[in-house]
């Protein structure tokens, strides 16, 4: 027993991150950690949630089999949504305010580098690994007519590796780690994209990759001039030591470097031009998931620097970062929405709203209220599932119809009804009609334009909703007036139909039992708001 | 009550779960016509048994509970921190029950007769929307706040529009643009807009006795509010926000009964006189001066719309805009907020419905029986088809608002209205003679518009030739000239055209139920 005791209290020293059992206290009860060991595995959640997608990346392509891949990166996916879920699950449990920080190698933060965890990121990590289970529930279907079948354990990789990214950049609490996490997705996201059936989808992986490098350069920049002037990486310690250096030139070009690289990455108006090429050609299963994941990492980082690290007073009061944001919030509300309106092609279509909405959730932020907050992050997770919902319908049409052209889908309403439906349902939510989770997420945005005092704002928030009418209902009138095109059409299959329909249905429940997102994103606002982490 | 065994747990706490229920009780009704769409005439009777039976539901136990002193409500589900859907029955919204569900009744019938009498298609895609609609329409009446009437009052916009464009021809398309876009968009931006500023006003958005927003802000951001309210309910089809209305005439005749009479465009005036008398209050409208423009608002829409409706020689077209006139009645009482003008508004909400139905009735009974659809086409078919045309005078007298008939009386209370406004604390009282005169010219622009087809169906010379072949439709024939439509589209105006009548004598049960809420 007692050897065993020691064994247990050797593990706990042994270098892991269990930070609050130090060995003191684990030689004392030591009975107690043998019991436990077990369950220490649970301590070693959050590098697990990043290690296991990582490590199952190249395993995919040892195992070359497609549905091998498949089936490993599937599990990998619902592992790792199982484990943000508790973890959010522990965050919440915490209470308000409350985070997990987790020291890789058990290396002391600010030198180490320290996995955090608040209400926030593990929120937004419940999003990406839940819409990657999901989608990728979707993909071998969707995938067989884009990508030949001896390719398909490439695809896996490069998805997963896409995750473990995007899962890295929601969950370090280290600036330099974010940087690398963010070149892990970006270079497996130009992979995916590539792999599309048209060779445009090379053009159009190119094209991101170029903004994408110089949006990453932007941010190693920002972050490079924000360790010059703290002397640290480490995000609670940069927020600390920027808040005592203040407002001076080398921040301001910091803030101005990270605002501009990231925004980049999250296809904020004026910088957007890669994101409609890249979701119109990508492989269909890609943009579902990249629409309701990249983006909404690179807004999660966004909130990230500008709350966090900068605080509100520096950002807000002394650099005025709502000037900039918000006029360019609704240029991409009313703009992109314009565009999306006359595009021929309905993928196309939903990829510029999802500009648009990029720009509903820039705007939340550029409230910098509650409310306004609160609404960018409840939109942010709506609008993940009802794009990601979208574009998998998209995925069937492509499929059964070999296009998503807006003349190819006239009649459809009749021949595919149920995949027609699931369309209708993201579109009312896309629009924002109540009892969706669209409505949800634009309350919240209105009432924090009013809190603002800003009440043009609030109407207009609510005057480029409909130009989602607009556009929605264009499609609508084609698939459900317009003579079909003669031939039979066979339903879409179950294996994407499912999905999606989990995904939109989603959006309804989420717009009717709203303490989750609501309950979890106002804490996170609140949070946030509050000033350090 | 507790006798019956399936609503038993429903009432076992008061009334409040029966409100619920009856907005359920639609939906189920839906689900089951979706299931018989095989079968015919089991889905017919299965819509107008669904019918029936609400209208005993709303009669048997919400209107005694109406009655009652008590508060009946219900919370549905609270959706964000405090801002939940609820339910609330008051005296405005029992009436507007009462008359949807009831019109509902004879609806069904008809438009079982004019669906089949019309050979149209899609007739379970028509029933299930139709009863959608219902499910909504009861949902704005029972609707215990904004955010609550709101949701509703969307699901009717979204479950007619299948409706609008049930022809599916390029000019159906063209109206249900109309009609979603000027819906929709004057409520997504003008309604919701209202609905989040009360919300940040007041933090509630509760229908409450005497108003919420009383010194809640200054009278300019309650006047922008009330405009808001006013132009943002699209279906009230207040001038400029009105051509949906004739736009959605290309849709069959029983649709056209609901747009105009049983739902929608009631649930719109019904909106805004819920949100003057229950989020404004009668006194704050006199003191931020909504009873001086909004009433002229009205009174403007009221006699465009009426000289619009002379020019108009398609009958439908005509009786749509003699729609908008007579909407414009029910808003400019609820803008002269004084207890005889809202009283008058409200019952006119009933009468008003009433009649129109009536007449929408007649003029798709011609359109069936005849194929014809222009006023001046109807030359001496008075006296081959007496049945419609005597329903089609009544419901006109009606609308016109003479006695014996029900319309007549919410025009005696909105003329006192006009008359008593000085007494309501107001500064002004300056235009109220000429409101009255107003609503007088009105009245004469109405029997000008609706006179001249009963003139020409009963006195008119008919061109007697070819029209023996019909379209095979026509069921009675008996005697000689007599040619009506199909019995389930002749019954249903003569029974609403009595229902106009009854409406005369039986006016004081309404008064009634109304003063409770009004009168204090």
């Amino acid at each position: 027993m007692s050897l065993f005791a020691q064994l247990a209290s050797l593990t706990v020293q042994a270098g892991n991150g269990a930070h609050h059992s130090d060995a003191q206290h684990a030689a004392q009860h030591a009975a107690q950690h043998a019991a436990q060991q077990a369950v220490n595995w649970s301590e070693h959640l959050p590098a697990l949630q990043i290690a296991l997608p990582l490590l199952a990346a190249p395993l995919c392509v040892l195992l070359r089999r497609a549905r091998l891949a498949w089936g490993l990166a599937m599990l990998v996916s619902a592992g790792a949504l199982a484990i943000s879920l508790t973890l959010l699950g522990r965050v919440l449990a915490l209470g308000e305010g409350g985070a997990i920080s987790y020291h890789l190698g058990g290396w002391q933060p600010p030198w180490g580098i320290e996995y955090r965890i608040d209400a926030l990121n593990a929120f937004v990590l419940v999003i990406v690994t839940g819409i990657s289970t999901v989608v990728m529930a979707a993909t071998p279907r969707s995938l067989e007519s884009e990508l030949p079948r001896e390719r398909h354990y490439l695809y896996y990789a490069a998805y997963l590796l896409c995750m473990t990214g995007l899962a890295g950049i929601t969950i370090t609490g280290d600036a330099f780690n974010i940087f690398v996490f963010l070149e892990i997705s970006s270079l497996s996201a130009y992979a995916l994209i590539s792999m599309g059936r048209t060779r445009r989808a090379v053009t159009s992986a190119y094209q991101y990759l170029v903004m994408g490098t110089i949006g990453g350069t932007f941010l190693l920049l920002g972050i490079g001039l924000l360790y010059m002037v703290t002397g640290t990486l480490n995000i609670a310690d940069l927020s600390e030591r920027l808040a005592l250096v203040g407002a001076n030139r080398t921040v301001l070009v910091a803030l101005a470097c990270i605002v501009a690289g990231v925004s980049i990455k999250l296809a904020l108006f004026p910088l957007h031009v890669w994101l409609p090429n890249a979701y119109t050609y990508a492989p269909a299963v890609v943009t579902a998931f990249l629409a309701a994941t990249a983006t909404k990492v690179a807004y999660y980082v966004l909130v990230r620097f500008v709350f966090s690290v900068f605080g509100t007073p520096l950002a807000f009061d002394e650099l005025h970062l709502d000037a900039l944001l918000l006029p360019l919030a609704i240029l991409a509300m009313f703009g992109a929405s314009l565009v999306a309106i006359y595009q021929a092609d309905v993928k196309r279509m939903l990829a510029w709203s999802s500009v648009a909405q990029i720009g509903y959730m820039v705007l939340g932020l550029a409230l910098a209220n509650e409310s306004g907050l609160t609404g960018g992050l409840v939109h942010l997770f709506n609008h993940a599932l009802m794009k990601s919902g979208l574009f998998l319908v998209m995925a069937c049409f492509a499929l059964r119809l070999g296009s998503t052209r807006l003349e190819d889908l006239a009649g459809v309403g009749h021949r595919m009804p149920l995949t027609f439906g699931a369309f209708v349902l993201g579109g009312l939510s896309l629009i924002g009609v109540p009892m969706t989770a669209g409505f949800v997420s634009k309350w919240y945005l209105v009432r924090g334009a009013l809190e603002a005092g800003m009440w043009p704002l609030a109407a207009a928030i609510l005057l480029s909703s409909l130009l989602a009418v607009a556009y929605i209902w264009r499609v609508v009138e084609v698939a459900w007036f317009r003579e079909p095109a003669t031939g039979d059409l066979r339903r879409a299959p179950l294996s994407i139909l499912v999905p999606a329909w989990i995904l939109l249905l989603g959006t309804l429940y989420f717009g009717l039992h709203t303490s989750f997102t609501v309950g979890t994103a106002s804490a996170a606002a609140r949070l946030l708001l509050g000033g350090t982490p | 009550m507790s006798t019956c065994p399936i609503l038993g747990p429903f009432l076992s706490e008061g009334p409040g779960p029966a409100l619920f229920l009856a907005i359920l009780w639609p939906l189920a009704g839906a689900l089951l016509v979706g299931l018989a769409s095989r079968l015919p005439n089991l889905r017919d009777t299965l819509s107008f048994l669904t019918a029936l039976s609400l209208f005993a539901f709303v009669v048997t136990i919400i209107l005694p509970a109406g009655r009652g002193s008590g508060d009946v409500s219900h919370d549905i589900l609270e959706v964000l921190p405090g801002l939940t859907l609820r339910l609330r029955l008051e005296p405005l919204g029992l009436l507007f029950a009462l008359v949807a569900s009831g019109l509902w009744i004879i609806t069904s019938l008809y438009a079982v007769g004019y669906m089949r009498g019309h050979g149209e298609k899609h007739q379970t895609r028509f029933a299930i929307c139709f009863a959608l609609a219902i499910a909504g329409a009861l949902g704005v009446a029972f609707a215990g706040n904004v955010f609550t009437l709101f949701v509703f009052y969307e699901a009717i916009t979204i479950s007619t529009y299948p409706l609008v464009t049930h022809a599916g021809t390029e000019q159906a398309r063209r109206s249900g643009r109309l009609y979603l876009g000027i819906l929709m968009g004057t409520s997504v931006a003008f309604l919701l807009l209202a609905l989040a500023w009360t919300w940040h006003l007041a933090g509630t958005t509760e229908f409450t006795p005497g108003g919420i927003l009383a010194g809640k802000a200054s009278p300019a951001v309650l006047t922008a509010l009330l405009a808001l309210y006013a132009f943002g309910t699209g279906k009230a089809a207040l001038m400029p926000f009105h051509r949906w209305l004739p736009a959605a005439m290309v849709a069959p005749t029983p649709v056209s009964a609901l747009l105009h009479a049983v739902a929608v465009v009631k649930a719109g005036v019904f909106t805004v006189v819920k949100v003057i008398v229950y989020i404004f209050g009668l006194d704050l409208m006199h003191e931020i001066g909504g009873d001086q423009w909004l009433a002229w608002v009205a009174a403007f829409t009221m006699l465009s719309a009426a000289c619009v409706a002379l020019s108009k020689d398609n009958l439908k077209a005509r009786l749509a805009y003699s729609t908008i006139s007579q909407l414009a009645y029910i808003v400019f009482g609820a803008a002269l907020a004084t207890d005889h003008a809202v009283l008058g508004s409200a019952l006119h909400i009933a009468m008003h419905a009433f009649g129109k139905i009536t007449l929408f009735f007649c003029a798709g009974a011609i359109l069936v029986a005849t194929h014809k659809s222009k006023v001046s086409e109807l030359a001496g078919l008075g006296r081959r088809m007496p049945f419609t045309f005597g329903a089609f005078t009544l419901g006109a007298f009606s609308i016109i608002g003479l006695p014996p008939l029900g319309g007549s009386w919410s025009k005696w209370y909105l003329a006192l209205g006009t008359m008593d406004v000085g007494d309501a604390g107001d500064a002004g009282g300056s235009g109220r003679p000429l409101m009255l005169g107003v609503l007088l010219l009105s009245s004469l622009l109405a029997v000008g518009y609706l006179m001249p087809v009963i003139v020409t169906a009963f006195f008119g010379q008919a061109e007697e030739d070819k029209q023996h072949s019909g379209h095979g439709s026509h069921g009675n024939q008996s005697e000689g000239g007599l040619r009506e439509a199909p019995l389930l589209c002749v019954l249903p105006p003569v029974v609403s055209a009595l229902g106009c009548l009854a409406l005369f004598y039986y006016a004081d049960e309404l008064v009634t139920i109304l003063k409770g809420a009004l009168l204090p």
